[in-house]
């Protein structure tokens, strides 16, 4: 789908990619707002776009958007005003690889599973840029503290799509949901199973608190720590770059959830869909997928309070990931023998 | 080149030969800080999330309390008075209007202490419940603030469905409470002292107590990571508390069941049946532990008194201009944060010589520099919450 005009095409891509971004962001940013608010006995926003308060990330957008861009005097202003994209880059790069269907996928690399975990995990140059050119110690220790969880949770992860990978036998994300859309017959019975059910529930458990700590909410938001490090490495950023990284944690959170749909729960398939349909209704599968995980993650936040640094590397590195490797081993094994 | 930047580059490199230092690093905490609880100021010297020393500043709301009450009249006072620990503001009324009456030798009528008992332990409920809510704030938990404020205004409406105000009652006169609006000869046969109906709504507002405690024992104590970032955090062992003069719920919880309601009461307290709550460890968790159970005391301290209150008049016969003998004397009570005490010193006359507040926050800070030494940064945020002081109370 090609108009033989280069920068057309760019145009038009990126034209798509950021309103699929934008799509997806705001209304996980209003279902935020929404379902913690019910969860905590309060209404939520109520009164802008005239009812039930829809309009309110919108209006907040535009409210950043007026504020003056504050760079500070002593920051390192280069570094300071890149960091912001840094950060969305590497989130809009993720929706690269993530099937929305059998044909509808941006790019279906061959190592899907390893660019996914390699530029997810680019952000967190971005915050560690954002910390250090602030010329302030609360953002310092904010991105610092980032860079410290990056070594906790980013084996976790790894580990776990390792689990996947080795029983599906491919890194490519699109032959990850056919190896699950395959059908398992045991017996009289054939059915097609996801993988959370098919042996891979530790990977799916081990990835989402890994994946929590990675989009750095509560109960690992120390990057951030409001109460301890006024907002960590947001401290100085104010207007548009604020708002960037405010739309780049809810995109990254959506699109770590359509990850882990993808992984482990069946991505855009669904079973009695025949596959000719699979590409009208798979990106609702995903979305409705992984709209699941990201009320999960909501749901913690709202449930728990942030826990230390050293308990995340305690957490981390004395139980993921030996639980995490032992896996392997199961699965590898279980690979080999069926 | 100039000089100068020859120098700094000379220096620069007899930087870089000898051995590398990191030097502690000193971090601002405050005063505009989100959980130093307003103005207070920690100069923080850290090696990286580790805290080498602290040292609190305070000061930046200094209203001066005690000069100001020297020019008022021991009526005007009263005003001042609950504007020092707002979020209880009727309790810190109290040991100042038992004092006055002890230099005058007049005995509030029974009604009004009872009364005064009511309202003080509504306010330890409305106290604690701050606490309740912002403490699992500083840790990262947004949801407890919303069930505990919730359950706070209910409180609120009760103390000012009585008073007329939610945060500064000013309801305590020399003698007794203030009489209803328009107490003349007619008014005071009717005896509408507390609203038709309060008694009532009291008791039901007590149940949705109990409910929000048991609510907050499953969504906060029990919690797994809440257990994590405060059991074994910030003990303070007994004698230390006693040491730096700690009172009331965070001398309790480090096993000191020392409380002055049962000491020296000057309400009705002997006639209710309560418990002192204490815990052992003294850790940030038995801290909130224990003032969670003191609300459901409180609670059924204010359920008894409901009952037991008697009728009669609610101010004792005084003149009608207050002038206090040549004297003093020292009344504390048991405020929601610990003992609040007040000196007063009188040369006779309409207004004290000299007024010393011994405020409970302030004492129960001095021990930060002490329990800080040490600590991560992340435990400063969750000791100094777990003392629960307000910084009207430390600066006075």
């Amino acid at each position: 789908m090609t108009s033989g005009f280069f920068w057309l095409d760019t145009f038009v891509k990126v034209a798509i990619a950021l309103g699929f971004m934008l799509g997806l962001a705001l209304p996980v940013i209003y279902a935020e707002l929404k379902i913690m608010a019910h969860m905590q006995n309060r209404v939520g926003p109520y009164y802008a776009g005239g009812r039930w308060g829809w309009a309110q990330p919108i209006a907040d957008g535009l409210k950043f958007v007026q504020k003056e861009d504050l760079v500070p005097a002593d920051a390192d202003a280069p570094v300071f005003k890149t960091a912001p994209y840094v950060v969305i880059m590497a989130t809009i790069a993720i929706f690269v690889v993530i099937p929305l269907g059998p044909d509808l996928v941006a790019r279906d690399l061959d190592l899907g599973a390893f660019y996914l975990l390699a530029i997810s995990s680019i952000g967190t140059l971005g915050v560690l840029m954002a910390g250090w050119s602030s010329a302030n110690k609360y953002s310092l220790m904010g991105g610092l503290r980032a860079a410290a969880q990056l070594i906790a949770y980013e084996l976790p992860l790894l580990l776990a799509v390792l689990a996947v990978v080795v029983q599906a036998g491919t890194m490519s994300l699109t032959g990850i949901v056919e190896a699950q859309s395959a059908a398992i017959t045991i017996g009289p019975i054939s059915v097609s199973l996801p993988f959370i059910l098919t042996g891979q529930i530790i990977s799916f458990v081990i990835f989402v608190i890994a994946m929590v700590a990675e989009l750095s909410r509560i109960p690992f938001d120390m990057p951030i720590a409001e109460s301890e490090l006024t907002m960590g490495y947001l401290t100085e950023y104010s207007s548009v770059r604020f708002s960037m990284f405010f739309l780049a944690e809810y995109a990254s959170l959506i699109a770590l959830s359509m990850v882990v749909a993808t992984l482990f729960l069946g991505g855009y398939f669904v079973p009695l869909v025949p596959e000719a349909w699979l590409n009208l209704v798979g990106p609702m599968v995903v979305l409705g997928k992984a709209a699941l995980i990201v009320f999960f993650v909501l749901w913690i936040r709202s449930t728990f309070p942030r826990l230390r640094e050293d308990q995340l590397q305690n957490l981390a590195w004395r139980w993921l990931i030996p639980i995490s490797l032992v896996n392997i081993l199961v699965i590898s094994f279980f690979a080999v023998a069926i | 080149m100039t000089d100068r930047d020859i120098a700094m580059r000379h220096r620069s490199e007899v930087a870089v030969s000898v051995e590398l230092e990191t030097p502690g690093m000193t971090l601002n905490i405050g005063p505009q800080h989100p959980s130093t609880h307003g103005v207070l100021r920690l100069i923080a010297n850290v090696d990286g999330e580790r805290i080498i020393s602290v040292q609190p500043v305070i000061g930046y709301m200094h209203r001066g309390y005690e000069k100001l009450s020297e020019v008022r009249t021991y009526v005007q006072i009263t005003t001042l008075v609950n504007r020092i620990d707002w979020v209880a503001g009727f309790a810190s009324e109290v040991p100042y209007i038992v004092a006055v009456e002890r230099l005058m030798g007049v005995e509030p009528p029974e009604r009004a202490q009872w009364i005064r008992l009511i309202l003080s332990e509504l306010a330890r409920i409305a106290s604690h419940l701050v606490f309740m809510s912002s403490y699992p704030l500083e840790l990262g938990a947004i949801t407890p603030l919303f069930h505990a404020l919730r359950d706070r205004e209910r409180v609120l409406e009760l103390i000012e469905g009585v008073t007329g105000g939610r945060f500064h009652p000013n309801f305590n006169r020399v003698g007794g409470v203030k009489p209803a609006a328009g107490a003349g000869k007619q008014q005071r046969g009717v005896s509408q002292d507390i609203p038709a109906g309060w008694f009532a709504q009291t008791q039901s507002t007590m149940e949705r107590i109990f409910g929000m405690c048991d609510d907050l024992d499953t969504l906060v104590v029990g919690n797994e990571l809440f257990k994590a970032r405060t059991v074994g955090v910030g003990i303070i062992p007994a004698d230390r508390a006693i040491e730096y003069g700690l009172s009331g719920p965070n001398l309790r919880a480090s096993g000191v069941p020392y409380d002055l309601r049962k000491v020296e009461p000057h309400l009705p307290y002997p006639e209710v049946e309560f418990n002192v709550i204490s815990a052992e460890s003294g850790d940030c968790h038995d801290r909130y532990v224990v003032r969670l159970n003191e609300i459901r005391e409180a609670a059924k301290i204010v359920l008894q008194a409901v009952d037991k209150i008697p009728s009669g008049p609610l101010v004792a016969k005084v003149p009608r201009l207050i002038k206090v003998p040549k004297g003093q004397t020292y009344v504390r009570g048991e405020n929601p944060k610990g003992e609040f005490g007040y000196y007063i010193i009188s040369e006779g006359g309409q207004k004290p010589y000299r007024m010393k507040i011994r405020s409970t926050s302030f004492s129960n800070l001095s021990i930060l520099p002490w329990i800080l030494e040490g600590q991560l940064i992340p435990d400063l945020v969750a000791v100094m919450g777990s003392l629960d002081f307000v910084l009207g109370d430390v600066d006075r």
